[in-house]
This record gives C-alpha cells, sequence and structure tokens, in this order.
C-alpha cells in the first residue's frame, strides 16, 4: 500500500501536529508514502474565487505528478481532499478542457490521463486499509470516551466531485472510524456544517459564532473532544475557540478538538508528545488522562 | 411499502414562537411515494389538522420545501424509498432560517425581502430604439443556471452563514443579483456590484460551505453565482474588502512559493492599517507560539515553484489583467 503523499499547505505550517501523528500512524498501518514535495497549494476554493481555471491548472499538475509516480494520492486535509476532487471531476467531465490544462503542464513532462485517484486517509482507512485491519493496530480501546464528529464541507460536498454515489460508505466515514477506536459518537447536527475559518479574516463575528455553536452544542450533547480530518476546522475550532467563547458569553469549558490521526494514533498506544497532543490552544490533557487509565487492549 | 414518519409540529394557537412537538405516523403507501404524498395521505386520512403548503407536485413552483432528514428538499421530487431507512423514521421537519407559520409551514416574507433588497429587476438607462430590448441567445444561455430558481427556500433553509446572521442577503437573493449583472440589457452593473461588495451581508460574508448547491433542487448552484460575483466585483475595481484582500493574498502567495503562506495571509487580510485586528492577531500567534506551533517565519515553498509561477503569469497573460 503506498500512496503519493500531499499533506497539504497547514500540516507543513500551522499544524504542523497534524503531519507528526499522520506520519505516526501511516507508518503503524504499513502505508508507505512520499511527500509529493513540487506539488502546489490546492487553492483552498480562495484562488477559485478569482480564476477558477488557473486552480484547475494547478490541480490537475499535481494530479499528472502522482500518475508519473505511479501511485495514488493520499491527503490528509478534507480542503485539499474536495478542491482536488472537484478539479478532478471537472476534466473527468470535460475531456476538451483537460485537454487545454494538459496544454499548460506540458514543458514539466507533464500530462494528466484521468488514471490516478485522490483519497483522504479517512477514507483510506476504511477502502484500503480495512477497519478490521486498522482494528489490529489497536492496544487501547477508548470506550466510554465521547467524540463528536466534525467533518469539513469540502470532504462532504458537493456530493458528485466526492463520489458518494459509489461510496455510500464516504458519508458516515468518520463515525465508522470513531466506533472503531472503541468510542462513542456524539452525533449533532453540526457535524457537516461550515466551522467557519474561511470567514475568519472576513467576517470574524459569524466566524466565532459558528465555532462556537458547533463547539457547545457537541459539549451540551456530551462529547468529551471533537475530531476532525480538516486541519482549516481544527485552527478555527482548536485556536479561536477561547475567544469564541468569550464573544458568544457561553460559560461551558473549551471542548478538545483532535486531528483524526491522533485520534488512531491514541488507540494504537503512541505517545501522546509524538501525536503533538501539546500544541493544542484547547488542553487535551483530559482525554489523554483518561486513555492512559484504560487498560490496555492485549 | 411500509414508512415510518417523524413530523415536527408547531401549533401556533397553543405554542410559543420556537416551540414544537413531534408526531409519528405509520403509514403504509405504495412504492412509488412520494414524502409529499405520504405527508398529504396523512393529512386526509389520519390528522387533518396537519398544515403543509403545496400545489404543482411537480417540481415547477417551488411550494413544499421542507427538510427531510435535516436536508432540504422538495418533497413531491423526493421519493419515499429514496429516504427510508432502517435505522429510524423519516424525519420530517420545516425549512431552517424562515419563521415557522404552523407545522410544516414556513413564512417565505424574509426570503422575498431578500431578492427586494437586491433589486432584481433590469435598470435600462433609456427605451429601445423600437419595440423591446433584444438579448441574443449567446448572451442569455449564460444566465439559464440562475433564471431556473423556482424559488423554494431549499439554499436558504440549509445556509451556514443565515444560520448565525440573519443580515446576510442569502444564496438565493444573490444568485438572483447574479442573473441581474450579467444581463445585457441592464446598465446599472457597477452600481450592483459595488454595493453588493460594500455592505454587510454581501457578497463576501458566504464560507463556500456547498450547502446551498447540494441542495437546490434545480441546479442554481448559488455559490457558483456568488463566486461569480466576487470576481466580477474585484474585476470591476472593489478592492477596499478584507475578502478581496484575504483573496489577494492567497493567490500572491501561492504564487510566489506555491504555497500558502499563513501568517502573510492573516496580516495581509486584516489590513496593515488595522491595528485592532494586527493586536488581536498577535494574541492568537503569541499564544501558538507559546504551544510550539507557530507556522515558520520563512513560508514553507514547493519544491521547483517557479515553474508554479510560471502557471500564474500564463494566466495572467491569457486574461489581460
Amino acid at each position: 500500500m503506498k500512496f503519493a503523499f500531499y499533506p497539504g499547505c497547514v500540516a507543513r505550517g500551522a499544524g504542523p501536529e497534524l503531519f507528526d501523528s499522520a506520519v505516526a500512524v501511516m507508518d503503524r498501518l504499513g502505508i508507505e508514502w512520499v511527500e509529493m514535495k513540487g506539488a502546489a497549494c490546492t487553492g483552498a476554493g480562495v484562488l477559485q474565487e478569482k480564476d477558477q481555471k488557473l486552480g484547475d491548472t494547478l490541480n490537475i499538475r499535481t494530479l499528472a505528478m502522482a500518475e508519473k509516480m505511479g501511485l495514488p494520492i493520499l491527503t490528509i486535509c478534507s480542503t485539499c481532499q474536495g478542491v482536488l476532487s472537484q478539479a478532478d471531476y471537472r476534466v473527468r467531465r470535460d475531456p476538451e478542457y483537460l485537454k487545454e490544462l494538459n496544454a499548460k503542464i506540458a514543458d514539466e513532462g507533464l500530462s494528466y490521463s484521468a488514471q490516478t485517484t485522490v483519497k483522504h486517509l479517512l477514507w483510506v482507512l476504511i477502502e484500503d486499509v480495512g477497519i478490521e485491519r486498522l482494528k489490529e493496530t489497536f492496544v487501547k480501546e477508548l470506550a466510554g470516551v465521547n467524540f463528536a464528529p466534525f467533518y469539513g464541507c469540502y470532504i462532504v460536498r458537493p456530493s458528485d466531485a466526492l463520489m458518494f454515489d459509489e461510496h455510500p460508505e464516504r458519508q458516515d466515514s468518520l463515525e465508522t472510524v470513531i466506533e472503531a477506536v472503541g468510542a462513542n459518537v456524539t452525533d449533532f447536527p453540526g457535524k457537516t456544517a461550515c466551522c467557519g475559518f474561511p470567514i475568519l479574516f472576513i467576517n470574524q463575528r459569524n466566524s466565532l459564532r459558528m465555532v462556537s455553536n458547533h463547539t457547545g452544542t457537541a459539549r451540551d450533547l456530551g462529547a468529551d473532544a471533537m475530531v476532525t480530518p480538516c486541519p482549516l476546522c481544527h485552527l478555527n475550532l482548536d485556536g479561536y475557540q477561547p475567544k469564541a467563547r468569550r464573544q458568544n458569553r457561553r460559560d461551558k469549558a473549551d471542548l478538545p478538538i483532535i486531528h483524526l490521526p491522533q485520534m488512531l494514533g491514541l488507540a494504537m498506544g503512541i505517545d501522546g508528545k509524538q501525536l503533538g497532543l501539546g500544541k493544542h490552544i484547547v488542553q487535551t490533557k483530559d482525554i489523554t488522562r483518561r486513555i492512559k487509565a484504560i487498560p490496555s487492549a492485549r | 411499502m411500509q414508512a415510518n414518519l417523524k413530523v415536527k409540529r408547531h401549533d401556533p394557537e397553543t405554542m410559543r414562537p420556537g416551540d414544537s412537538s413531534w408526531d409519528d405516523f405509520e403509514l403504509e403507501l405504495h412504492p412509488q411515494s412520494t414524502v409529499l404524498d405520504a405527508l398529504i395521505h396523512v393529512r386526509e386520512e389520519v390528522d387533518p389538522t396537519l398544515a403543509l403548503r403545496c400545489a404543482c407536485r411537480a417540481s415547477i413552483c417551488g411550494s413544499c420545501g421542507m427538510r427531510v432528514n435535516g436536508e432540504a428538499k422538495l418533497v413531491c421530487k423526493t421519493r419515499l424509498a429514496e429516504v427510508v431507512s432502517e435505522d429510524g423514521p423519516v424525519v420530517i421537519e420545516p425549512m431552517g432560517n424562515q419563521p415557522v407559520i404552523k407545522d410544516l409551514v414556513v413564512s417565505l416574507d424574509p426570503f422575498f425581502d431578500k431578492v427586494r433588497q437586491v433589486d432584481a429587476y433590469l435598470q435600462p438607462e433609456s427605451e429601445p430604439d423600437s419595440g423591446e430590448f433584444i438579448a441574443s441567445n449567446d448572451s442569455m444561455v449564460n444566465l439559464l443556471t440562475a433564471m431556473n430558481c423556482i424559488m423554494c427556500g431549499a439554499c436558504v433553509s440549509d445556509c451556514t452563514v443565515l444560520e448565525v446572521d440573519s443580515q446576510f442577503i442569502g444564496p438565493a437573493a444573490l444568485a438572483k443579483a447574479w442573473r441581474f449583472v450579467e444581463d445585457p440589457r441592464d446598465d446599472v452593473r457597477s452600481e450592483r456590484l459595488r454595493e453588493l461588495n460594500d455592505q454587510d451581508g454581501g457578497i463576501w460574508d458566504c464560507t463556500r460551505c456547498f450547502k446551498c448547491v447540494e441542495v437546490c433542487p434545480k441546479d442554481v448552484a448559488p455559490m457558483q453565482r456568488i463566486m461569480e460575483l466576487r470576481e466580477a466585483a474585484i474585476e470591476d475595481g472593489n478592492r477596499n474588502t478584507p475578502g478581496y484582500r484575504h483573496t489577494n493574498s492567497f493567490s500572491k502567495s501561492v504564487r510566489k512559493h506555491g504555497r500558502l503562506d499563513e501568517t502573510r495571509l492573516a496580516v495581509e487580510s486584516a489590513g496593515l492599517m488595522n491595528v485592532p485586528r494586527l493586536i488581536d492577531l498577535a494574541e492568537i500567534g503569541l499564544r501558538s507560539v507559546l504551544k510550539g506551533k507557530l507556522p515558520p517565519l520563512r513560508p514553507h515553498k514547493a519544491v521547483g515553484h517557479e515553474k508554479i509561477k510560471g502557471l500564474f503569469d500564463d494566466s495572467e497573460r491569457e486574461s489581460g489583467r
């Protein structure tokens, strides 16, 4: 099982703990990876506001690079997943458009023939590793811990580009993985909503209302932590939660926000420090303490 | 087929606004039945007090928007078979972000107030020389997406911004605004764009969450229309918003390094003269430093990023920007 690894800008920038925990977890799972160091940012939908074709060109270039490596792409960012999938979806439906974009990357010796795939680690766990094999890597059962899932918009919409018809299991993949680690799912209506990050620098008041609503609702429903496959959601829900709580006069304690690979790493018995659990704005000690107290499953 | 419905009820005569209760109905229906068929069956055979709105039953009139299993849909277009599951009943609620009048009927007043707000009518500067204004087929084909809107309110129901800010103009009215911005017979394009760009609740407040694209029963893709409005507003010279600075800074960063420079993005979006916002960022930045997770001061770069810059140059040459 080998992938062209596309970590995304945040895992390589403001969220180093995501990169570290993902690598640790992939090693335990026997996933081989080669980082795509020459690939561009996907544009995150922002670049596309100004120039969709340019955004698509950058993403077709990334897909072509993976194709040249003979590997499918693995990402650890919901936003990267979505934006790459959307570009892929557009060119697969329009061969003329693909030809036009391929001409732009030809001088690098690249050409995309729509043969590769892009998969978030979340989907790889289910579709490639398999839940049963995943469970074999766990030494701790996180029984009794309540995790609220938070997907990030671009890994759930638009559903046609994400091929939900062919892969219906993707729709509740995060709940599936939370259950696999033996934890409880705290289902809540905001799990597929927007975290507010895209407007953080544009309309902070609205952005922080979203943060406060989601974390507050999950808390009220009994969540001990929230788990997300999206580093942008993490930046907002974790980094701005204290400020959001003050703005919206919520008196409940802040809710720890955990990256997906960190949750897996805890179940695999990987050290919290290696998983970067000390690098969060909202402390994760309550969670790690509870998990330490759990006797090993085997 | 058997279907279990769980229907949200609100009776304005006995309940306060916002209060509700749930009723369960077990029905035996034809396998081809729609959710609307099921609700009409309830009203006619089981509980005549159930309030719902519908007219054409053929997804043309846009009257029967409701939330089914948490997502806005036209119930006349939704077959029961698509939404029943073994896990539980089909949950039917009134649309979100709009005041409930009774049971499944919401008030569309706020919806149409927003549509009025964007002056959804043509404003030519002069009379046509003779007869009527003629627009070529080519110039109108582009508008078909937005013209398909049947004003059902599904996009408004599930909009994640309206959920926190009722001032946002919202997906339906902004898609309508785009339709007039792009209409060749309209003569106030710049004024429209300036207003949509400048006002609170305008085009830059959308989070690009794709909810409206997903739930629209007519493929209007309101969010895509909002993105086109942003592009048009920028091209028309509107560069005074955090939204523009954000997009511009993002683009500059990817052009230069092939990657996003988060620190620069935060500072440039705030605006270099916006002292309170910069202090605020410094606070968050400091907290991140203490946790050992500030982005590197020297931005990370993609290997061979000059190739990426070349693609930006090509694109600019092509569009003449």
